[in-house]
């Protein structure tokens, strides 16, 4: 099975797949990062029936760690099933960090983590932040070190939906983008390989120093959030907090208590680019 | 009144991490690998049962030096309902009827 292999920020992944297509893609969206050579998590791309190579292909995503009633996806979402099972081994495999569902982007040595549900807007926050100034770190999952309680990079490709794509191409006129992956189960998707200072610097990590919860969509406001709310908060955001047993705990619990952590709403990314530059100014 | 006559244990300090955040405290469990959040008075009343089996009118009587818990009776039925669902998470354990 040709497969393909790539280093994102500490992890190491390789992918194999039974149609060559998706692997083009990726070997071209990830032409500068690292080739390791060592495996963490091994994801395989198969055809759902012998048939399904040829006929209306279908994609199983198979791999490490797997989530058994995944649906099937047609082939021309490839890459889409590619960065959807790397995310998973992310997800349900990877202990030496604690793992919380964020993005989070470095300026001065020092990290802002935004969080939230689909459709808050952290990730493309992140991407429009590492647009101006800021180093994009990552826009799905940001890893906490137990020992150090560093942020350590996550740059995967930017996974922009729907109106955050045409957004991002009028933002970013030299970026590099993937196909457009219409009518995913998301809606429209289409990658974007993150600036080059996020790549040439995934190996440095950062302290972090602001916490927010961006929301999308409703009028501006800040609101503080309590330790104690963030702290819930952050375990329904973590995909293996009670997996690390206590160094999750002391992981989570050392950065609730040293990171202010604050609630914003917005309804442009103007105006919560704004916001954050001023929050980060007074808080961080 | 049985309940207030049952005597309860908390595990040795070290068998737990707690962590005051505002206004909850958690607290790790390190044999469960659990968290619990918890509210005044359960923080206080870990710490002041220390390893001594206690029944909930002792311990009331032992809080109410540092601590507002109300009228006494009001009090022993309060801290014998905690005791009886800290018992239920395992963080005390019931050790016999006095």
């Amino acid at each position: 099975m040709p497969e393909f292999r790539v280093q994102v920020g500490p992890a190491a992944f390789r992918i194999g797949s039974a149609w060559s297509a998706p692997l083009e893609q990726m070997a071209e969206l990830y032409r500068d990062y690292p080739k390791p050579d060592f495996t963490d998590f091994t994801v395989r791309l198969e055809p759902t029936t012998w048939l399904r190579r040829w006929l209306r292909p279908s994609i199983a995503i198979g791999g490490d760690y797997m989530l058994p009633d995944a649906a099937p996806l047609p082939l021309a979402q490839g890459l889409l099933a590619a960065e959807m099972a790397m995310n998973l081994q992310m997800a349900l495999g990877w202990r030496r960090h604690l793992l919380l569902h964020a993005s989070a982007v470095e300026r001065d040595g020092r990290v802002l983590v935004m969080t939230g549900q689909s459709g808050s807007g952290k990730s493309t926050l992140s991407a429009l932040l590492g647009s101006q100034g800021w180093r994009f770190m990552g826009d799905e999952f940001v890893l906490l070190d137990p020992v150090t309680g560093q942020v350590a990079p996550f740059p995967r490709l930017i996974s922009l939906k729907n109106s955050a794509i045409s957004a991002m191409q009028a933002a970013q006129r030299d970026a590099r983008f993937g196909p457009l992956l219409a009518g995913t189960p998301k809606g429209d998707i289409r990658h974007m390989v993150p600036p080059p200072d996020a790549i040439a610097q995934m190996a440095q990590g950062g302290a972090p120093a602001l916490l927010l919860f961006p929301r999308y969509g409703y009028p501006g406001a800040v609101r503080e959030v309590a330790p104690s709310e963030t702290f819930m908060r952050l375990t329904q955001a973590s995909t293996n907090y009670v997996a690390l047993g206590e160094a999750g705990f002391t992981t989570l619990t050392r950065f609730v208590k040293s990171v202010p952590s604050r609630a914003i709403d917005y309804q442009s990314g103007e105006e919560a680019i704004a916001l954050v530059e001023k929050l980060w100014e007074r808080l961080a | 009144m049985a309940a207030s006559e049952t005597h309860y244990q908390a595990e040795p300090a070290d068998a737990r991490i707690v962590e005051p955040l505002d206004m909850m405290t958690l607290i790790y469990q390190r044999r469960s690998g659990i968290t619990h959040m918890v509210g005044e008075p359960v923080p206080q009343m870990l710490e002041e049962m220390g390893r001594d089996a206690v029944d909930a009118s002792t311990l009331a009587e032992r809080l109410a030096a540092s601590f507002d818990l109300g009228g006494q009776d009001d009090a022993v039925a309060l801290i014998a309902e905690r005791l009886e669902e800290l018992a239920g998470l395992g963080l005390v354990e019931r050790i016999s009827d006095a």
